[in-house]
């Protein structure tokens, strides 16, 4: 791997850092410490900017009209655009647009239409309903949502929770069980309109992210066409898999930001504060701590980087995109504690972004599949099959 | 879990109001037969929380409103947002007085 970063991409980036600092900070020093989105004039302003900047739809492939961007340059584009208050979860506030349900571009061309195309022109939004109260780690046993042939139709009965926007979604990729005899290779993925009679949206599930709340749903003799079936009948499993080892490279660059922007903050308060005659920044307590800051940094942004130049190269990426994704969330904790500490007082207030960001954060050790389920996947590769 | 607020209303008075302290949470504004006409929010920008938010309503009634019930909540954005959609849920349409508000994209609840 190519450790410098092309004139390219430093422009990229360079570019991208200016927008966090001169027009996302600014905005959030009005909206509530817990907001999650922008107010509609400034999104539309920031969102022509960033389609000025040839930068919106940056997950999109070219092919259906996104910027031609590697997924190295996506990553060092990722790190920059989480480093704001609400920079984890709603990394400038969505104006980067993104490919919403990358799922759909493997779609057929009649549910590219219906689905695919509406999504790319902000039209409808989807959500993904993977998890169950049975467990969301192991969708191959856990899943017992039932989806049963019925004349041409499938009928759908189950629940799904933890899904986030199914509330407000016009529909949804639903993973249910078709053949309860095969384990992974029973599932399949539907396509489910969120208006289909049998839909319901039970109740919402206040969680420490408390600027969005995710949903329980149920599913009650649900009718979808078989037109909506996603990929091939029971094989649902891959297509559940191929997401979840996807994401995990910039669900860690999300942290990687976060962790920059708390440690910047905290550099630069430890300059200023003095305490007992002296700055903090003589201190040596403080000095470690901004040590150990730089040293948890550098680890996670070189794993993710490492794994996403497996992916542009397309060799098998699952293991690094774990590992990446272990040290970038434990990292990012870490970090935002010890900045949090460096700050005393004021580093647990909502005027500052720490709070939010070490609630947040805690998610990240637990959302895109435990770390625990990392460090499995991980040690199955180091050990082999044999010790499954 | 109960997903509605349903503690007892109180009387939207300067005695009952000064006895609400500074949380952040969540609120509704009530007529006399109990019908809930507008949920409000103390969220953390908000000067001096739950207590600060309803000594402004006090100040300036809204058309109706005769009592109060607060709920503390750290979780107060999304349990606002949920108080919201459950009144819709409920009655087919927002309470009165979050009607022609700025509010946030809300979702569809079908509680069972």
């Amino acid at each position: 791997m190519d450790l410098q970063l092309s004139e390219e991409q430093k422009l990229i980036v360079e570019q991208v850092r200016r927008f966090v600092r001169e027009e996302i900070r600014p905005l959030e020093a009005r909206l509530d410490p817990d907001a999650d989105e922008l107010e509609p004039e400034d999104k539309a302003r920031l969102v022509a900017h960033t389609t000025a900047m040839g930068l919106y739809g940056l997950d999109i492939p070219p092919e259906f009209g996104g910027p031609d961007i590697d997924i190295v340059t996506r990553v060092l584009i990722a790190i920059e655009m989480a480093q704001h208050r609400a920079g984890l979860y709603a990394p400038c506030y969505g104006t980067f647009g993104g490919a919403g349900l990358a799922q759909l571009f493997e779609a057929n061309e009649d549910q590219k239409q219906r689905y695919l195309y509406p999504t790319l022109r902000g039209e409808k939004t989807g959500f993904f309903g993977l998890t169950e109260p049975s467990g969301g780690s192991d969708p191959a046993r856990a899943i017992r949502t039932r989806a049963v042939r019925d004349g041409q139709d499938w009928l759908i009965n189950g629940a799904k929770i933890f899904i986030s926007n199914a509330d407000k979604a016009d529909y949804g990729i639903v993973f249910a069980r078709t053949d309860p005899a095969k384990g992974r290779g029973g599932i399949t993925c539907f396509l489910v309109d969120t208006d289909t009679p049998g839909f319901h949206v039970r109740r919402i599930v206040h969680t420490l992210r408390s600027a969005r709340y995710a949903t329980e749903l149920e599913f009650k003799d649900m009718r979808i066409k078989q037109q909506n079936v996603l990929g091939e009948v029971n094989k649902g499993f891959a297509i559940a898999n191929d997401r979840l080892s996807r994401q995990r490279i910039p669900y860690a660059a999300g942290c990687i930001g976060v962790a920059i922007a708390a440690h910047e903050l905290a550099i630069d308060y430890a300059k200023e504060r003095e305490t007992f005659g002296q700055k903090l920044a003589t201190r040596q307590a403080v000095q470690w701590m901004l040590v150990d800051n730089e040293i948890d940094i550098r680890q996670a942004r070189w794993l993710t980087l490492a794994a996403a130049d497996k992916a542009r190269r397309s060799e098998p990426f699952r293991t690094e995109a774990a590992i990446a994704k272990v040290v970038a969330s434990e990292a990012g904790g870490r970090v935002v504690d010890r900045s949090m500490q460096i700050f005393g007082g004021h580093g647990m207030t909502k005027d500052l972004p720490f709070e939010r960001w070490y609630r947040e954060m805690r998610i990240r050790r637990v959302g895109e599949g435990p770390n625990e389920v990392q460090r499995m996947l991980v040690a199955r590769e180091l050990l082999g099959p044999a010790f499954r | 879990m109960g997903i509605r607020l349903d503690k007892p209303w109180r009387l939207l008075s300067p005695s009952q109001v000064a006895r609400v302290h500074g949380h952040l949470g969540v609120y509704q504004l009530g007529d006399d037969a109990g019908s809930v006409l507008y949920v409000g929010v103390a969220g953390g920008r908000s000067l001096f929380g739950l207590g600060g938010e309803l000594q402004r309503e006090l100040a300036s009634p809204r058309a109706g409103v005769t009592r109060f019930r607060v709920e503390v909540s750290a979780q107060y954005r999304t349990r606002w947002q949920e108080l919201l959609m459950l009144h819709r849920a409920d009655h087919g349409e927002l309470p009165r007085h979050n009607q022609g508000e700025r509010l946030p994209k809300l979702g569809r609840l079908s509680p069972a």
